[in-house]
């Protein structure tokens, strides 16, 4: 059944220098972008027509906030790491970093599992104001690419990595798309954090 | 015992292959992921949206023509003793739009056409990823049959418009408009997945020596419709997720302060902003007309140049004019939207860019007629078709411009000249082009021909009854019937004679014209009888044909008819422009792009 070959799997095409996945998952994260441009635009929108908008610090955990701007920057860091010790050829300390990314977004989830609980516990529902209608939007949204972001990372992890032995280059290469995801939704929390904690 | 135990393992190797071949029965015709064969699942699947979509109008045109009468022999479709409400009108109606732009039309133009022609044309072995296309079309099959289920809720499918617009959708009670917006995430997940998949197909999968100005227009159409989507349908899908919010979680991002629903102020928290909706609705949703008729185009300049004998004019000028349109439809969005209020600035803004977005349209409409002249034309079904498309789809063009200039727009908004206006464009403009897809390249997808006197019959016949139901909307429109009436328009021209006797009735004077159009639209659908005989019929008796049947120059015409898995024995290289028809010395008047030497 599955005897043809698609070409760019693992080499780049000379003329365009790409694999066929890097190339697609720019196109995804162009998507990305217009769908989180799409919900910015919301919000610049219903911030310009609302009559009183609340400061963020005021209803808001800033500090906790602030942890966790830590927490995924480092994230992409190791990530990068993670990757760059895949084109030194040591699957090894791939492993380690990859281990660090993951628990840095179970570290995220922790912190913020805390913040939509105590939000939720002070009877601050999303039904509450746009200010909270667009927070939690934004912010679940944001949530829900964390979580995909480490599902793949946690495949790549252990059942993904098992292609390391016969074609380390495009394993490389899916690590290197991976992180491009992972970066991105590192990208979206740096805007959310002043967005909606700060301004 | 040796000789029994032969016949045993002969048995179990019959058993094996048995459910070796039910395995790939499976594999091959279900969760396929070569992409001939997901590109006749979304044939398969649109077309039968297609005519569901349609059958829905066949109903709503019953209740056009004869409001408020029982509908004879399929009353029971509609409930109430066959006598259709203007509940079920709406619903309907929203459904009809929803099924027919992103179930029935996009599916066909963009996956089946796209998947089935685009890797033959750039002489790929599949899609860049095979596995993601099947996700896609799966996508689509369930967005599909959320769609469908929300029919059976107790209140009904969504009825607030294929638009969708708040704070109208918001409020409506029931599960119907809930189901509408999962199911279209489901629908724009495909749509992006499938975008991701033919950009990349056409950028990386390309054949040694198809250089982008060797593409054949119909593949540069898939390249931009598939930006548009990946582009524009994420801001969709934010402000579905939006409604959603506001459907599930209580939020007010569409529903404003001081809301009265039925009397009573809204308990809501409010300061949401009913325009934000209509702002990120047509971003998407301009952009998507022109996701409808690219494809089209395409494959209308693949027809008319291999009909015409004669190379397609300004291949050049076309590309880019292609490109501009596509960059342009992204900022034309807000002319759906002239009647808000958003104000004189913004109406002149908006109505300057539609005026420069018609200019490569009817450059790219030029040249497909310059392209006929001084040709030596072979007048078959596919070719009579995408001559149809030219005239038609110019009558949706012209008729868009007084919609494009607020003035006049102030005037028609609103009206059936409106739904006249872009049926044109879609019905015997895209649908005329896909018509034309399906009877060039089946001699591909089969092996066989379809039948030339039906095919003629069918686009007579189709020809002339959509002319019969949108050309009298136009008028209609203009004598300002209003859209989205159960009756027709007969309750709103009443009450106009009723506030003055003597008052000249200006829309009573057209209602006439609704018995016309339902008669031509159920006449329509007879026609479409004729097709599916011929499709059907052909599939089995059609007269066989080889690799080439209707001397072609582009690439797909190389692979096998049937293409088998893999699609070409060798591999193909590409070593001239993609429409050399007539080429002044050689040997035959057409020149393929993978034959060597031949246009010398």
């Amino acid at each position: 059944m599955s005897t043809i070959e698609i070409p760019y799997v693992s080499k780049p095409r000379p003329d365009t220098g790409l694999v066929n996945a890097k190339l697609g998952i720019w196109l995804f994260l162009a998507s990305e972008v217009m769908l989180f441009g799409g919900l910015f635009s919301a919000y610049v929108l219903l911030r310009i027509g609302a009559e009183i908008w609340p400061e963020g610090v005021s209803i808001l955990n800033v500090p906790l906030a602030t942890l966790n701007t830590v927490v995924l920057i480092s994230s992409s860091i190791t990530m990068v790491m993670a990757w760059a010790s895949l084109v030194r050829r040591d699957i090894n300390k791939y492993r380690f970093y990859n281990y660090i990314t993951i628990a840095c977004g179970l570290i995220f989830l922790v912190v913020k599992y805390f913040e939509y609980s105590a939000k939720l516990h002070h009877g601050l529902f999303p039904s509450e104001s746009t200010f909270l209608a667009i927070y939690f939007t934004l912010t679940g949204l944001h949530v829900l690419h964390v979580i995909g972001g480490m599902l793949v990372l946690a495949y790549l992890q252990f059942i993904g990595s098992k292609m390391w032995n016969t074609d380390p280059a495009r394993f490389t290469g899916r690590v290197e798309c991976a992180g491009l995801f992972w970066h991105l939704v590192d990208l979206v929390w740096i805007f959310l954090f002043p967005t909606l904690y700060l301004m | 015992m040796a000789d029994t135990t032969i016949t045993e393992e002969k048995k179990s190797e019959v058993s094996h292959e048995e459910h070796h071949e039910e395995l790939s029965f499976l594999r091959k015709y279900i969760f396929s992921t070569d992409h001939k064969m997901i590109g006749i699942q979304y044939t398969i699947t649109g077309g039968l949206f297609l005519f569901f979509g349609f059958g829905l109008m066949m109903l709503m045109r019953w209740s056009l023509a004869y409001p408020d009468q029982p509908l004879p022999i399929l009353g029971f479709l509609v409930g109430n003793n066959g006598i259709m409400t203007p509940d079920t009108y709406n619903t309907f109606g929203a459904m009809h739009g929803t099924i027919m732009v992103f179930m029935g039309v996009v599916p066909l133009a963009f996956g089946a056409f796209g998947n089935f022609v685009l890797p033959l044309q750039i002489g790929a072995v599949d899609m860049a990823f095979p596995k993601i296309n099947a996700f896609s079309y799966w996508c689509l099959f369930v967005g599909g049959v959320i769609m469908l289920a929300s029919f059976f809720l107790p209140e009904g499918a969504a009825k607030s418009g294929w638009t969708s617009y708040a704070p109208l959708a918001d409020i409506d009670i029931g599960l119907g408009q809930t189901f509408w917006l999962v199911g279209m995430i489901f629908l724009i997940t495909s749509s992006l997945m499938g975008s991701i998949n033919f950009i990349v197909t056409a950028i990386q999968l390309r054949a040694p020596g198809m250089t982008y100005m060797r593409l054949p227009f119909f593949v540069w159409t898939q390249l931009v419709t598939a930006v548009l989507l990946l582009l524009a349908f994420p801001p969709l899908e934010a402000a579905g997720l939006l409604q959603l919010m506001d459907r599930v979680a209580g939020t007010s991002f569409f529903l404003p302060t001081g809301l009265v629903i039925s009397g009573e102020v809204a308990d809501i928290s409010g300061g949401g902003s009913p325009l934000l909706w209509q702002h990120l609705f047509w971003f998407l949703a301009h952009p998507e007309v022109y996701v409808l008729i690219l494809p089209a185009m395409g494959i209308v300049t693949e027809v008319i140049t291999n009909n015409a004998r004669k190379p397609v004019f300004g291949y050049k000028l076309m590309v880019y004019s292609l490109i501009f349109l596509g960059f342009m439809s992204f900022s034309v969005w807000a002319h759906h939207m002239f009647m808000t209020g958003m104000g004189t600035t913004l109406n002149a803004f908006f109505q300057t860019t539609t005026m420069i977005i018609s200019v490569p349209s009817v450059i790219i409409l030029s040249c497909l007629f310059l392209t006929l002249w001084g040709g030596s034309i072979r007048f078959n079904t596919p070719m009579l078709f995408a001559l149809g498309f030219l005239p038609m789809f110019g009558i949706g063009g012209l008729t868009g411009l007084p919609l494009g200039l607020s003035a006049s727009d102030i005037h028609l908004h609103d009206t059936l000249y409106v739904i006249g206006h872009f049926h044109y464009v879609v019905a015997p403009g895209t649908l005329f082009g896909l018509f034309a897809g399906i009877y060039y390249w089946f001699p591909k997808v089969s092996g066989r021909l379809m039948n030339e006197t039906l095919g003629k019959l069918h686009f007579w016949g189709t020809l002339i009854f959509m002319n019969l139901v949108f050309f009298p909307m136009l008028i209609q429109g203009m004598a300002g019937i209003n859209r989205r009436l159960h009756d027709g328009g007969a309750s709103y021209a009443d009450a106009t004679a009723i506030i003055d006797p003597g008052f000249y009735s200006h829309a009573a004077n057209y209602l006439y014209l609704n018995k016309w159009m339902s008669m031509s639209a159920w006449a329509l659908g007879l026609v479409q009888i004729i097709f599916l005989v011929n499709l059907l019929w052909s599939i089995k008796k059609g007269k066989k044909v080889g690799r080439n049947p209707w001397n072609a120059t582009t690439v797909e015409w190389a692979a096998p008819s049937p293409p088998g898995h893999g699609n070409f024995e060798s591999a193909v290289e590409v070593y001239n422009g993609p429409y050399e028809y007539s080429v002044p010395g050689a040997a035959k008047d057409f020149s393929p792009q993978f034959e060597k030497g031949a246009s010398t």
